[in-house]
């Protein structure tokens, strides 16, 4: 009991700690777009958090969840269950109220990717229907294929926290709409070279990026499950290191590149670090950490540069940062650390190639019938003058102004 | 009364404020204007590199006697000076005629 009592305050503590890294996801979209389309951000990722919740707790936690079941798909009612939650057997780490809303912080997360992915030129109601959509049926679904039991972690599949499971869920997404959407007005110039579009408010950017590290101590801390000693602490220092040499990797490679100091590769760089280890950060030494992290970092630089290449525009780097460091990380499981062998390599691609699959397929339907039907990019002169003045009809600097667009 | 205005650069304000003080000028108005020129600056970001001509200046504008002309203008000559290309330009131009608003007074009295 008195274990049981430790071990859930850990699991809430990190609870908390996911919920705040909606605030640093919101700083980092804010910062790294036009002030322009400000609100539009701000209003995506509080309506992320709040629906995913409701959304988790009516369908989303019994589709992740669903206790037996054939490994692919299985429903165990709406609503949450008062009566299990009666149960303080129901795990040695945590109640049942705390795994519900654990998993649901992580829930959100997956369609928050999407939402800086496709900033400044979509829809709001077209991307609140995606959310509703992807984070009440997608993510649990395929959440339920390891975290649940499903075939996936049958076959020995490993995802510790979700390399996999929330960032290439999300970043699967991410690449789908953007492709589907198209370029921001002014990212190409009609030679198809790319050209920049600042973002506006670097300091935010950078708040954003730490909040998110440190909401990374919950997200791969209560990633264990309990609060056993031994495997939290190797979690932490696993989860630093590989931000740490992520970041560093990241801002040399760049400076290698283009002979600058770009401060947002360089936080790019840490994210990559951090969404690299999360799949197995409980399998890690601390060398294996720093080189998984800084392989990130690298694939970082490279992977922002083939985006651009490929045409497609991503403002805040989410592709770059979440699908490839994601896919990065799930493969490193079968290189680094306690789990390395052929074996698990080929499983941890089947993972990959199936969470792919299921992304992709589902993303697409949802996007190309909203693409058809209601539309999902907003009318050129709304993009020019700014989401938030013709979606929200709001200003979000309105006393505050030195540089308009 | 003459209007003299000019353009010069942020950096060099706080010493150009300073020489007109001494000789006496001491009101004036500026704001910070953003121009486009020749001069190019080379910028990179998230791996892409380009080039703004957008100039970010401040522009000050001080309504002197006619006797404070020539003082005015040299002394702008001489500290908002680096010799290198792009520390500015002054205009002047004639004005008709001025008020203070506290008072209704017009004429010379009212300014410098």
């Amino acid at each position: 009991m008195e274990l049981l009592t430790t071990n859930n305050v850990w699991m809430m503590i990190c609870t908390a700690l996911v919920f705040f890294m909606h605030t640093g996801f919101a700083f980092l979209e804010v910062g790294l777009t036009r002030q322009k389309n400000t609100i539009n951000i701000l209003f995506k990722n509080i309506f992320i958090i709040t629906v995913g919740l409701l959304l988790y707790c009516l369908v989303g936690f019994n589709l992740m969840y669903p206790g037996d079941f054939n490994g692919f798909l299985g429903f165990a009612g709406f609503g949450l269950d008062a009566e299990a939650a009666l149960d303080l057997t129901y795990s040695e780490g945590y109640t049942y109220w705390t795994d519900f809303l654990f998993q649901g912080m992580f829930a959100a997360t997956a369609a928050t990717i999407v939402s800086g992915a496709v900033a400044e030129r979509m829809k709001l109601g077209a991307f609140m229907i995606f959310t509703v959509i992807y984070v009440a049926l997608i993510y649990p679904i395929a959440g339920s294929w390891h975290w649940g039991g499903g075939f996936l972690s049958e076959l020995g599949f490993y995802d510790f926290a979700g390399s996999t499971l929330v960032h290439s869920v999300g970043g699967w997404a991410a690449l789908v709409a953007v492709s589907l959407l198209g370029a921001r007005k002014g990212k190409f110039d009609k030679n198809g070279k790319s050209l920049v579009i600042l973002g506006h408010n670097i300091p935010l950017a950078t708040a954003g990026v730490l909040i998110l590290w440190l909401g990374w101590f919950g997200f791969n801390g209560g990633s264990v499950l309990s609060a056993d000693p031994a495997l939290t602490s190797l979690v932490l220092v696993t989860t630093c290191l590989a931000a740490a040499a992520g970041g560093i990797a990241s801002f040399i490679f760049s400076n290698i590149l283009y002979k600058n100091f770009d401060l947002t590769m360089f936080l790019n760089g840490v994210l990559g670090g951090l969404v690299g280890i999360t799949a197995g950060a409980d399998q890690m030494s601390p060398t294996d950490a720093i080189l998984i992290g800084a392989i990130a970092g690298v694939l970082i630089v490279l992977a922002v540069a083939l985006i651009d290449k490929l045409k497609l525009d991503d403002p805040v780097g989410a592709i770059a940062v979440h699908l490839a460091c994601g896919i990065w990380g799930t493969l490193a499981v079968g290189i680094f650390g306690e789990l390395a062998g052929w074996e698990q390599f080929s499983t941890q691609l089947i993972g990959v190639a199936s969470y792919a699959l299921i992304c992709i397929v589902s993303s697409y339907l949802i996007f190309f019938t909203l693409k058809k039907t209601s539309g999902i990019r907003v009318s050129e002169k709304e993009e020019l003058e700014g989401l938030d003045l013709h979606e929200h009809e709001m200003n979000a600097y309105a006393d505050f102004r030195m540089n308009e667009h | 009364m003459k209007k003299i205005e000019t353009i010069i650069r942020k950096s060099k304000f706080k010493e150009v404020q300073e020489a007109l003080h001494e000789v006496g000028v001491n009101f004036f108005s500026y704001w910070d204007v953003t121009g486009l020129g020749n001069e190019k600056t080379g910028l990179v970001y998230r791996g892409v590199s380009y080039s703004t001509s957008d100039i970010q200046r401040r522009h000050l504008s001080i309504v002197v006697n006619d006797d404070f002309e020539e003082i005015t203008i040299q002394t702008i000559l001489k500290s908002a000076s680096t010799g290198e290309v792009g520390d500015g330009k002054i205009f002047v131009s004639d004005v008709n005629e001025s008020y203070r608003i506290r008072t209704g007074e017009k004429g010379t009295e009212t300014i410098n």
